[in-house]
């Protein structure tokens, strides 16, 4: 491509600089640079909702309640003493508590699950091995609420009803399609050759998992598990019909927000925020395979 | 599906020695596709019990009369639900309100994805916090997002909306009752907001998988941004573009989460998942809803079977390159 640019381009050009900006025309990059700025424009477009709720949960309850809006009110922290239960109100951390739980530990099976088995879609592919990867990406797109009664219905008679570990089992086997679709690409880039090149050296299975593979998969492996966390921590319909006081989790704890209870803009800022603030870190963290991932390993 | 592999490695591994190489043990060979097999298992029988009995589940439940509230009148009803389902004209007019929105935030996004993916595919100051920027409405929680969209920018008394309206035109401004007004405009308008960002990531790796020689060829001979865009980018995106919109229709037919919290599935909101839900959990009616979710799950293999199909095209691509 620099080659094939390089002939067009005028002598002058400096033959040392390889990076786009420094080759391109004048008017391109002049062009560029315009695009740029509406590009930052609407980029503050779509975030400020966000940092509207953020500076709106640094107010005061009448300040955040009044219109026109008040920008620079006074900041406070009143807001998330409330949220966490200063005012009277039921406190957040249980919900917390089990979202983590139920979003950790699912992520924890999804990975023990799923390696072996794309272990065995990739490395070692089992015969058909295409058809398997189908049919559990299939399984992703059967609406989730028409298995809902069924499963309620289970809960309830096996006393399993208000309990963790239900939320933990569905969860698994919610995120199990995507991470076993990620995991397959991710191992897929591990050169066979490598991996022949250490059986004929005589390294053992388990040798060869942690010393070749693991090291050329673990990025993608980490941001497999931060997809499945953060579909797990969203996830409300299942929480909501199966769980009760004992295994709420932070977004059922949200839905106590959803009809409005005089001035409480404030609180309700700082409780979406706080809840959404580990799905924020995992995104960014995750940012560069987050296609990947949501596409299910289509796109790379 | 999932018995075709099994099913045809089995037979051949029973055949091969017959036919082909009588040398060669049966047992053995078996045994070897077993043990490449094993890894797998426990993914397969764990998805299989826990997404597919309920699915069986439900097409059982779904032939009988059955409300919770009178468990000892459940009788076997054949097909009535089904018929009771479609002449129903609050559920026929839910399916309505499932496509209408889907379509419309599929559609909406996709374009505004679009736009804010060839807007970022230059080299200026500051793209990466650009895209970061962009990517943050996704990174809400659903339910934070629509609670954000319903009490902070919505609400008619003091949400940022009417403020602005005040600001821009003063003490005797519009402040109309958005969610009241144009309730499924208002969910979504939420939707459109957090998934646009979806959209722009899906198509912006398309974009950059774009072959460059192609697109400086075609300056080289002369070629508008516009006939480029029209006869090169556009056709490379075709099916970044069918991607991103069936994975969005796959996620946002069965949106439960921003009707739930902005509406409640009140003023003609009420979607599929979300009257399904009410049926059964406030309902009681287990044979409705399961009826119901059966023609969900029909009408979700449609879409699903298109789904697969681009995702194995582009799937395949990349396994040939």
């Amino acid at each position: 491509m620099t080659a094939a640019g390089s002939i067009a381009r005028t002598p002058d050009a400096k033959p040392a600089s390889k990076s786009e900006p420094n080759t391109a025309p004048k008017s391109v990059r002049r062009r560029n640079a315009g695009l740029g700025l509406v590009a930052w424009l609407v980029g503050i477009l779509f975030v400020l909702p966000v940092l509207w709720m953020a500076l709106t949960s640094l107010h005061s309850e009448t300040d955040a309640a009044t219109n026109p809006p008040s920008l620079a009110a006074p900041l406070t922290l009143d807001g998330y003493r409330e949220f966490f239960g200063a005012g009277g109100g039921p406190s957040p951390w249980f919900s917390l508590a089990n979202s983590l739980t139920a979003s950790v530990v699912s992520t924890l099976f999804v990975l023990l699950l799923a390696l072996p088995a794309a272990y065995a879609l990739s490395i070692r592919p089992v015969r058909k091995w295409t058809d398997v990867l189908f049919f559990f990406l299939s399984t992703k797109m059967l609406p989730v609420v028409a298995g809902l009664l069924p499963i309620y219905l289970f809960a309830k008679n096996t006393g399993m009803l208000d309990n963790i570990w239900l939320l933990v089992i569905l969860y698994t086997s919610m995120n199990l399609p995507i991470a076993v679709w990620m995991m397959q690409s991710f191992l897929a880039e591990v050169p066979t050759a490598l991996i022949e090149a250490a059986q004929i050296d005589g390294a053992k299975l388990p040798v060869i998992l942690t010393r070749v593979v693991a090291p050329i998969a673990m990025p993608g492996i980490a941001a497999t598990s931060l997809i499945c966390f953060i579909f797990s921590w969203n996830e409300m319909l299942f929480a909501r019909v199966l769980t009760g006081v004992i295994a709420q989790t932070a977004p059922v704890f949200l839905t106590g927000f959803i009809t409005s209870q005089g001035l409480f803009l404030a609180k309700v800022c700082a409780a979406s925020l706080v809840i959404s603030l580990p799905v924020l870190a995992a995104g960014f963290a995750a940012q560069d395979k987050l296609v990947q991932g949501l596409s299910l390993g289509a796109v790379k | 599906m999932t018995d075709t592999p099994t099913a045809t490695t089995t037979s051949s591994g029973i055949q091969a020695p017959q036919t082909q190489r009588p040398a060669q043990p049966a047992p053995s060979a078996r045994l070897r596709a077993w043990v490449t097999r094993a890894p797998l298992l426990p993914a397969l029988v764990f998805l299989i019990i826990v997404t597919q009995l309920p699915m069986v589940a439900t097409l059982v439940i779904s032939v009988f009369d059955w409300n919770a509230l009178y468990p000892e009148a459940r009788t076997f009803s054949g097909l009535a639900n089904y018929g009771e389902v479609l002449g129903d004209p609050e559920l026929r007019k839910s399916v309505f309100t499932t496509i209408l929105l889907t379509v419309t935030v599929v559609l909406v996004s996709l374009v505004l994805g679009m736009l804010l993916a060839l807007l970022l595919d230059r080299r200026f100051k500051g793209r990466g916090v650009v895209r970061t920027m962009l990517i943050a409405p996704f990174l809400l929680v659903p339910v934070a997002a629509a609670l954000l969209w319903k009490h902070v920018l919505y609400n008619p008394e003091y949400g940022l909306f009417n403020g602005a309206l005040h600001w821009i035109f003063g003490d005797g401004a519009a402040q109309p009752d958005w969610v009241a007004e144009m309730p499924l405009g208002a969910v979504e308008a939420s939707l459109v907001w957090q998934w646009t960002p979806f959209m722009m990531l899906i198509l912006l790796a398309g974009l950059q998988s774009r072959p460059a020689e192609a697109v400086e060829a075609a300056r080289i001979d002369g070629a508008s941004a516009w006939q480029v865009f029209r006869y090169i980018t556009l056709p490379h995106l075709r099916r970044y573009l069918e991607l991103g919109a069936l994975l969005g229709t796959v996620y946002i037919v069965q949106n439960f989460d921003a009707v739930f919290t902005i509406t409640s599935g009140g003023l003609g909101t009420a979607n599929l998942p979300y009257t399904i839900y009410q049926t059964f959990y406030q309902g009681h009616e287990y044979g409705l809803a399961s009826a119901a979710g059966v023609l969900v799950v029909i009408g979700s293999i449609v879409i699903a079977t298109l789904a697969l199909r681009v995702v194995s095209s582009l799937f395949n691509e990349e396994a040939r390159s």
